[in-house]
């Protein structure tokens, strides 16, 4: 089955807060604004342009109700807007972003995300989204399960420690150039060999850091998108897909709803992209969605630093989304993919084909 | 069936316990705010674009998504712009019912806030009237609302209904 063809939608700008490990002054609303005050200003764009705001971010993080609705403040929605959110990373919010717009209706939108991971305790946060009646009450962390998916990648021949300290130590050195990563390091992986464990088999390098931030893309269709940037990052495939939430009947070491999801997106099919941004918190987690998306030696692989040099949850996904999008602008890539995950291990996933012409758009969504 | 299969019986309610503790930021514009409580004085915030007070602010005009840079200090005395009179005992319930819970559009504010209101029999609260705030005793004064002890009514005469219909 051919994909219908799709009406051409591009990433146009993007901003993100300086990740810090704990925000301690301002609150949500106050990290947001001056990041959606530099999505508009990069462009000359306003509020006003944009007929669709969708925003993703979770409750649990900062412990009270309605932490989305309030969060609007930072835009302004007056006259009253068409606005939707998602408890899901800002990557997902940009999914339905690009469905509506697909419609034809609206020619602008304003995807933004928030999160700060230091009002709580996010490992007992993160607990919570896991099957509440067999593995939720045990409380695991998500150190502990990511340990479990390490081992099983071990186990099966398709990993080494030696090879998880080389994706944090590469991931942690490109950090240097990311003026908004929290950890950047240039230790080579044998110096980080020497980490003690965290929980077998990964060691302090392996995982993420704790962070605080917040992001925001503006998307434009057509013309709209030529105006506000010169060498636009069209988006020709975008899908997402997820697996069962049992984990016990995952195998955790492939991410088939990855591969699904490039698929439908189109990876596979026209020339292979250069430059990836994949978002794996944990070391591991980047040689498994690496193969699931099939990059060879010759791609690119988060320039960023990804989400071991920062990783706000819920703005984690979106940025990669504008970090491999700021690379075209730039045409220091001809075509990249994005990648986004939620839930433990890799549970679910989202794949975006960006490219430099919009003359690759046929994948995406089903 | 084997017998420990035989002798069990079929999970129908589960209990999971869940807690989780944080800690409030209140961010920097309602940090303003709190401090001013904590001195006796209400302190807010003006939109640069358009011009409203906010109280408390929450660091940004919701209408024009700026900060809201310029603190406002604004007067003990407001009106009620809306009121509902509890008659309903509930735990923990400090005040005797009947009593009158308002929202107090304070002199120069372009928003309302809850407070309660005494000194006055309910049934004598009504929309327009104008009010002043009680304080705690200067060393009860804290970051915190519980320092307003409530308001009461000044005794002018109400204000026109044109000039808080906007604010209902
Ligand atoms: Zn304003």
């Amino acid at each position: 089955m051919s994909a219908p063809a799709r009406r051409p939608v591009a990433v146009v700008s993007f901003a993100q807060a300086r990740n810090v490990r704990r925000e301690a002054s301002r609150n949500e609303v106050e990290l947001l604004m001056p990041v959606v005050s530099e999505v508009f200003a990069a462009i000359g764009a306003s509020k006003d342009d944009m007929g669709f705001i969708c925003s993703g971010s979770t409750d649990y993080l900062v412990g009270g109700p309605f932490s989305f609705v309030t969060a609007l403040d930072a835009v302004g929605v007056w006259p009253p807007r068409a606005e939707s959110h998602v408890e899901m990373d800002g990557a997902f919010a940009l999914y339905e972003a690009w469905v509506l717009m697909q419609e034809g209706a609206i020619d602008a939108a304003l995807v933004y995300s928030f999160g700060r991971s230091s009002p709580g305790d996010v490992t007992e946060i993160l607990a919570l989204q896991l099957d509440p009646y067999v593995t939720a009450p045990l409380w695991p962390s998500p150190v502990a399960l990511a340990a479990l998916q390490a081992q099983a990648l071990i186990d099966a021949g398709e990993a080494t420690e030696e090879e998880l300290a080389e994706v944090a130590a590469r991931n942690r050195s490109a950090a240097r150039a990311n003026p908004n990563a929290q950890v950047v390091s240039d230790a080579s992986p044998e110096e980080l060999l020497a980490d003690e464990y965290v929980v077998a088999p990964l060691r302090r390098h392996a995982l993420p850091p704790i962070t605080d931030g917040a992001a925001a893309i503006v998307l434009a269709a057509g013309e709209k998108a030529r105006e506000w940037r010169e060498r636009p990052a069209w988006i020709t495939g975008i899908d997402h897909r997820i697996e069962t939430h049992a984990l016990g009947c995952r195998d955790l070491t492939r991410s088939p709803s990855t591969a699904l999801a490039a698929e439908r997106a189109g990876l596979f099919e026209g020339p292979p992209v250069d430059l990836a941004e994949v978002h794996a918190p944990f070391a591991h987690q980047e040689l498994i969605v690496r193969r699931a998306l099939e990059l060879g030696d010759a791609v690119t692989v988060n320039p960023s630093g990804g989400a071991l040099a920062a990783n706000p949850v819920m703005s984690a996904g979106l940025i990669r989304i504008g970090e491999a999008a700021a690379r075209i602008w730039a045409a220091e890539s001809e075509r990249a993919v994005a990648h986004a995950t939620s839930g433990p291990c890799l549970q679910q996933n989202l794949v975006c084909v960006l490219d430099a012409s919009d003359g690759a758009v046929v994948g995406g969504g089903a | 069936m084997s017998g420990a299969e035989a002798g069990t019986q079929p999970v129908t309610v589960l209990e999971t316990p869940i807690h989780l503790d944080y800690v409030f930021t209140p961010g920097i514009a309602q940090s303003i705010f709190l401090r001013g409580l904590a001195r006796g004085v209400f302190l807010g915030q003006r939109c640069p674009t358009c011009g409203k007070v906010y109280i408390p602010s929450r660091g940004s005009c919701p209408v024009d998504g700026v900060a809201t840079d310029e603190v406002v200090e604004l007067p003990d005395t407001g009106i009620v712009t809306t009121y509902c009179v509890v008659n309903v005992p509930f735990a923990g319930q400090a005040v005797e019912i009947p009593y009158t819970c308002a929202q107090v559009l304070l002199d120069g504010a372009n928003i309302s806030f809850m407070g309660l209101i005494q000194e006055v029999p309910a049934d004598q609260v009504r929309m327009g009237m104008r009010v002043e705030a009680v304080w705690v005793p200067p060393d009860e004064l804290g970051p915190s609302l519980a320092s307003v002890k409530y308001f009461r009514p000044t005794g002018e005469p109400d204000a026109l209904y044109e000039s808080y219909e906007e604010y209902l």
